[in-house]
């Protein structure tokens, strides 16, 4: 796809974004209400519906390739451009699903070996110590010193014992 | 104006207080760290690491995030010189000498003269602040609804007329910003708006950090690996405390040039749009004007990265101004800390200053202590900064992306939040591919609420009538400045057709 393309197929997109949030704000009231002011869905209306008008200067300014973009012939992702970033992306996708299965200790466990090792090409022992470490510090930040705990889904037996020490 | 000097001595009390200086070097050294990774600046610094700041009271956590704002300006000439890649957009212009300098084997007087530099810049731009912040507060004390909504479509314009983006997607990002923020219940009437699907995820509204870290954080680093393929290649860089000092004399060949710089960068810095980028180009270009060999800029001139580091600290300053006194952010980065303070549970705006005084003149206090501190880390450890952008990608990476995952759950605890955040940063990354500015998106989002909040009252006591914003001085002054904002890019276009219309008729 050409970024001229890649252009359109946003503009349509965002278009089409602005028309479902005009209908869903205007399930609200958008007119006045005696007494207390615009309705709850007016605010959220007329911004919808000025982002609709700003998605339609985009398409004309597309069709009369007014912007840089829309003259630009080039690839809007390169091959080198959709491995790298493609990898970094299914990497984080992975990380969050993997987390409401497993917890998320569990897929940063997975997610660093899958990254240092087989993206990076690191030693076995660096692989090791950072799969190991990262982990180990974001529960002691989050799960000891903040007391906000982090999803452990199926795994969470297994952080009894810490628990126990954590709070005896 | 001795008023000013005892609140400035108690906030610079404060600052020495074990807990907040300790937040003030941490800050510095994580800012430095965060500065000095291509790509990464103090808006994903402080983006990232604001969930953690839940640890510590309201005071220590701004005077953390405020010090990572300043450590990150330093930080970004050390990946501009040593690498050739800004640290971060601030530091564009520094690359112009900076790289040149480093090329020649000098990146050690490059080094010193940046983090000089940047130290004249926050100190001349801390001062500026603490003589204007008061008066401007109690100025804004008289502001009622209209004049704060004026204010804001005043901050918005600046986007528009001073931004320099496509003007219908700068627009568009203003307003999704806007419509983000009015998803969950209505402030008013109580009633659910937008959930999408009866996703319950969504009635306690999309916090804005979710929106910062997707965008700043997993957005920009897809962004960077994209720019860098991953691969960069650094300077050798020699330094010994005798050659610091020797460098450290140099600062007479600079020092007017970029106490200029530093004026210009500090109210540049305040307004929304502009900041520190480029307030740091016109600092550069007013360096080039005034020297005696303005041939030599480009090729390595040491005022050449005096003057847009001088001018990017003073304009992070300048860009508090308007978010302590006014309640309106001076740039993203300020944006993030307005968010942090109304999870704080303070309200950012004039009322600040007389109801939690304690807060605004430690952050002061803080800010002056912070420049010095973070002169000095970065001077003795510019070898061991250096050594840290060698660090591969594929364990910056992944750590940056942990640190985003977790941060973007921490605030609400919900993993819709991080489903969002990703989603986000996706879209941000492929919107910013086609030249959508993002930084109107997250200003818009943090302001929203009060934006809407302001406008609903402001008509209801106007009885509907939208002439309440033109009715009342200081409002009509802002919209006024508003239009004209928007106008000036619109009266360049026609200029430039008829420039190359007359051009063609001569030819």
């Amino acid at each position: 796809m050409t970024v001229r393309t890649a252009e359109f197929v946003m503009a349509i997109v965002l278009a089409l974004c602005s028309i479902g949030l005009m209908i869903k704000s205007a399930e609200l009231n958008i007119g006045w209400i005696e007494g207390r002011g615009p309705g709850s869905g007016a605010w959220p209306f007329w911004l919808s519906t000025g982002m609709l008008l700003c998605c339609i200067a985009t398409l004309w300014r597309w069709f009369r390739k007014a912007t840089p973009e829309s003259r630009n012939t080039n690839l809007y992702m390169t091959h080198e451009t959709l491995v790298i970033v493609g990898t970094s992306a299914g990497a984080i996708l992975f990380l969050l699903a993997a987390t409401h299965w497993i917890g998320i200790y569990a897929s940063l466990v997975l997610f660093l070996l899958f990254y240092l090792k087989f993206v990076g090409r690191h030693t076995w022992m660096l692989t090791i110590i950072l799969t190991i470490g990262i982990p180990v510090f974001i529960f002691c930040l989050f799960e000891w010193a903040l007391k906000i705990p982090l999803p452990k889904s199926i795994t969470e037996p297994l952080f009894y014992p810490i628990y126990d020490l954590m709070y005896s | 104006m001795g008023d000013i000097l005892g609140l400035l001595a108690g906030g610079l009390a404060q600052a020495f207080e074990p807990v907040n200086f300790s937040m003030i070097i941490l800050g510095c050294v994580l800012g430095l760290l965060v500065g000095a990774m291509p790509g990464l600046g103090s808006v994903n610094g402080v983006a990232i690491l604001l969930p953690i700041t839940f640890l510590v009271p309201p005071t220590a956590a701004i005077i953390f995030l405020a010090a990572i704002y300043y450590g990150a300006m330093y930080g970004g000439a050390i990946s501009s010189i040593t690498l050739g890649i800004p640290g971060a957009s601030t530091a564009v212009a520094t690359v112009f000498d900076g790289r040149p300098l480093a090329q020649a084997g000098k990146a050690d007087k490059a080094l010193t003269a940046a983090a000089m530099a940047s130290f004249i810049g926050g100190t001349i731009s801390v001062v500026l602040f603490t003589l204007f912040a008061p008066p401007l507060a109690e100025f804004a004390l008289k502001f009622g609804p209209a004049e704060e909504f004026s204010l804001m479509v005043l901050a918005f314009a600046t986007f528009i007329g001073l931004g320099g983006d496509d003007i219908p997607k700068t627009i568009f990002s203003i307003l999704i910003g806007l419509v983000l923020a009015t998803i969950g219940l209505d402030i008013i009437s109580g009633q659910p708006r937008l959930i999408f699907g009866d996703i319950s995820g969504f009635l306690h509204g999309i916090n804005f950090l979710v929106l910062a870290i997707g965008i700043y954080g997993i957005g920009e680093m897809l962004w960077t690996l994209e720019q860098t393929k991953g691969e960069v290649t650094v300077h050798k860089v020699k330094l010994s405390m005798k050659e610091i000092i020797a460098d450290i004399k140099d600062v007479k060949e600079y020092i007017g040039t970029t106490s200029l710089g530093s004026m210009l960068g500090y109210f540049v810095g305040t307004l929304p749009a502009a900041g520190a980028t480029p307030a740091s180009l016109m600092s550069y270009g007013i360096a080039k004007t005034f020297s005696k060999e303005p041939e030599t800029f480009g090729k390595g001139n040491v005022s050449g990265v005096a003057a847009p580091e001088a001018a990017n600290n003073a304009a992070s300053t300048g860009s508090m101004l308007p978010m302590i006194t006014l309640g309106i952010p001076g740039s993203p980065t300020t944006a993030i800390l307005l968010g942090g303070m109304i999870i704080w549970g303070l309200r950012p705006g004039p009322l600040l200053f007389s109801e939690h005084p304690e807060f605004v003149w430690g952050l002061i206090g803080s800010l002056y202590v912070a420049n010095l501190a973070t002169l000095i880390i970065n001077l003795m450890f510019i070898p061991l900064f250096v050594k840290i952008l060698t660090l591969p990608f594929t364990i910056l990476a992944p750590t940056i992306y942990i640190l985003c995952v977790v941060g973007g759950y921490a605030p609400t605890q919900t993993m819709h939040d991080v489903w969002l955040m990703f989603l986000f940063g996706v879209v941000g990354y492929l919107l910013r591919k086609l030249d959508y500015p993002v930084a109107p998106a997250v200003l818009a989002i943090v302001l929203g609420p009060l934006a809407e909040r302001s406008l609903r009252q402001s008509l209801l006591s106007s009885q509907g009538d939208p002439l309440i914003f033109f009715e009342r001085p200081i409002s009509l002054a802002c919209i006024l400045i508003a239009v004209a904002l928007v106008l000036v890019p619109v009266y360049q276009k026609m200029k430039r057709k008829k420039n190359a219309e007359q051009g063609e008729q001569q030819t």
